[in-house]
């Protein structure tokens, strides 16, 4: 008797998913004018709106004053997969206490060999990095594609620990 | 229904036009060749409208645009894809059975050209009233897996064979369902001609009139036929995802095409049967009813021309809807679905119609 009351739950069951998904995908092709979300890219691209999360390409971040938040800890050059950066570190001496103290120099980014992962933005411990929303990346030769992410004359933020 | 929409005031007007002219066996002839050439010209506009229509329809599903470039709204795409595999070079593998690798695009194609020969879109838009016309259908479309099954065995290749093989296991035992889902609705029509069973629904479909086995009937008839052409949750002999194209992977240019279009056309010829045995065919909504006769008598005036497509693409949407919403199943799954779930439901739901038309409990 169990198996009959099964055979039968199971063709409703079965019937009843099947309608859920006729609902789903119902809904969407009788609101396609609002829901469809293909961007028709050349055509609109006065209009064009990226989203917030799109990876465009990594950049460090800096305040109005020129100032990052790197301290040269090379911990986005262990986590990216591809060796797209190279940090060049150099040390200052601090004044007061009399130490040496470790800056970047330069942050060299390949971005010809960057799949774009995040991998780098998350493992930064100073929040440092970012993506951003950029796009029309193409450029004509190979080494315009290696940027330097720190701007020429910026220097580390006070408050960023060692 | 309105006499100035019949189509056979058209055709008989020809016909006389022409009897006028030559022997009544030329004018056999010239017909014949009139109506064989339209009969193409037919397949080949519906072959590039449905896949037009498959494709757009699947786009919006998937929240996307679907082609829009050629033509206004993509309107030319097919035409396009058309003319491209029509200058494809055709080319047979090596190691194929020649004659049979050639055979089977035309075996395939002929299933629906017999189909849709029976097949009344409007009044008088019936090239041949026969009076076994359900029988021949489900004769003739028992046809079309020997040429999936000869293309798939000729190509001489894994991906083919497989691909044949699980389509005729799957189309034989579905034929079982889709026959008696047929017939049950043939125990109320009472007649095997399409036109007999059309005129039958004179003062109500029998979706309406058949009520709750009816409703059944045309569940499973839905469910067996999508299986019937490939389709849908059911497309193991294509199978892109494990068997690259299933039994057409060695065909190219316009013998793909021919797989290609009849598939589509199959579904044109699934979805008119559909129509005709449930919902009247080209007839008006009427409503059984004394007290609806206005109401009969507005329905009148569309045209059955109108009612027939339209209704026959209301179902085309119903098999798009099943397409791009269910996932496919397996092998083992599908046969499942038709032994021990669709024929038996079928044969209660036969015995249950039986009841009811010996009871007279039908409108």
């Amino acid at each position: 008797m169990s198996t009959i009351i099964a055979y039968f739950k199971g063709i409703g069951q079965g019937l009843n998913t099947l309608w859920t998904g006729m609902k789903v995908t119902g809904y969407y092709f009788f609101h396609a004018r609002k829901e469809i979300i293909t961007m028709q890219y050349p055509d609109n691209r006065d209009t064009l709106k990226i989203p917030e999360r799109f990876r465009g390409r990594v950049v460090m971040l800096h305040d109005q004053n020129n100032e990052h938040a790197c301290n040269g800890c090379t911990m986005c050059e262990m986590a990216c997969p591809n060796g797209s950066i190279k940090i060049i570190t150099d040390k200052i001496l601090n004044p007061e206490t009399g130490k040496a103290v470790r800056i970047i120099d330069k942050h060299i980014y390949h971005f010809s060999m960057c799949t774009l992962c995040n991998l780098c933005v998350q493992a930064c411990p100073s929040n440092a990095l970012a993506m951003d929303n950029s796009y029309e990346n193409s450029v004509y030769d190979r080494s315009e594609l290696t940027f330097v992410l720190n701007q020429p004359g910026s220097k580390i933020r006070d408050n960023v620990k060692d | 229904m309105n006499a100035i929409y019949d189509f056979s005031i058209l055709t008989g007007g020809i016909h006389e036009r022409l009897s006028g002219l030559m022997s009544p066996t030329a004018v056999m002839i010239t017909e014949m060749v009139i109506i064989g050439t339209l009969l193409i010209v037919f397949v080949a506009l519906m072959g590039l409208v449905l896949v037009l229509a498959e494709r757009k329809v699947a786009a919006f599903f998937q929240l996307r645009l679907g082609p829009n470039r050629v033509g206004p709204w993509g309107s030319l795409q097919t035409l396009a894809d058309f003319l491209k595999l029509l200058t494809k070079e055709l080319i047979t593998t090596k190691s194929a059975d020649k004659f049979l690798y050639n055979l089977a695009p035309f075996i395939v194609m002929l299933t629906p050209f017999l189909a849709l020969g029976v097949i009344p879109f409007a009044p008088g838009l019936q090239i041949m009233d026969m009076n076994i016309g359900v029988f021949f259908i489900t004769a003739v479309s028992s046809m079309g897996v020997l040429g999936i099954l000869i293309g798939g065995w000729a190509s001489n290749n894994k991906y083919s064979l497989i691909g044949g093989m699980r389509s005729a296991a799957m189309v034989v035992s579905y034929e079982l369902s889709v026959t008696l889902a047929i017939m049950t609705m043939v125990i109320m029509t009472e007649s095997l001609s399409l036109s007999e069973i059309i005129a039958s629904q004179s003062d109500g479909w029998w979706i309406i009139k058949g009520h709750i086995p009816a409703l059944i009937a045309f569940l499973l008839y839905l469910t067996a036929s999508t299986a019937e052409t490939n389709r849908g949750p059911f497309d193991l002999a294509e199978a892109e995802s494990e068997l690259t194209a299933g039994f057409h992977t060695e065909y190219g240019g316009i013998k793909f095409a021919f797989f290609f279009l009849s598939e589509f056309v199959n579904m044109l010829v699934v979805a008119s049967i559909a129509t005709i045995l449930f919902f009247g065919g080209w007839m008006p909504f009427h409503l059984p009813f004394e007290w609806a006769v206005g109401f009969n008598h507005i329905m009148d005036f569309i045209p059955g021309i109108v009612w027939g497509f339209g209704k026959v693409t209301f179902v085309i949407f119903l098999m798009m809807w099943f397409r791009w919403t269910f996932p496919r199943l397996r092998i083992d799954q599908i046969l499942n679905l038709e032994w021990k779930y669709l024929l038996p439901m079928n044969l209660v739901n036969f015995l249950l119609m039986a009841l009811i038309a010996l009871s007279g409990f039908y409108l």
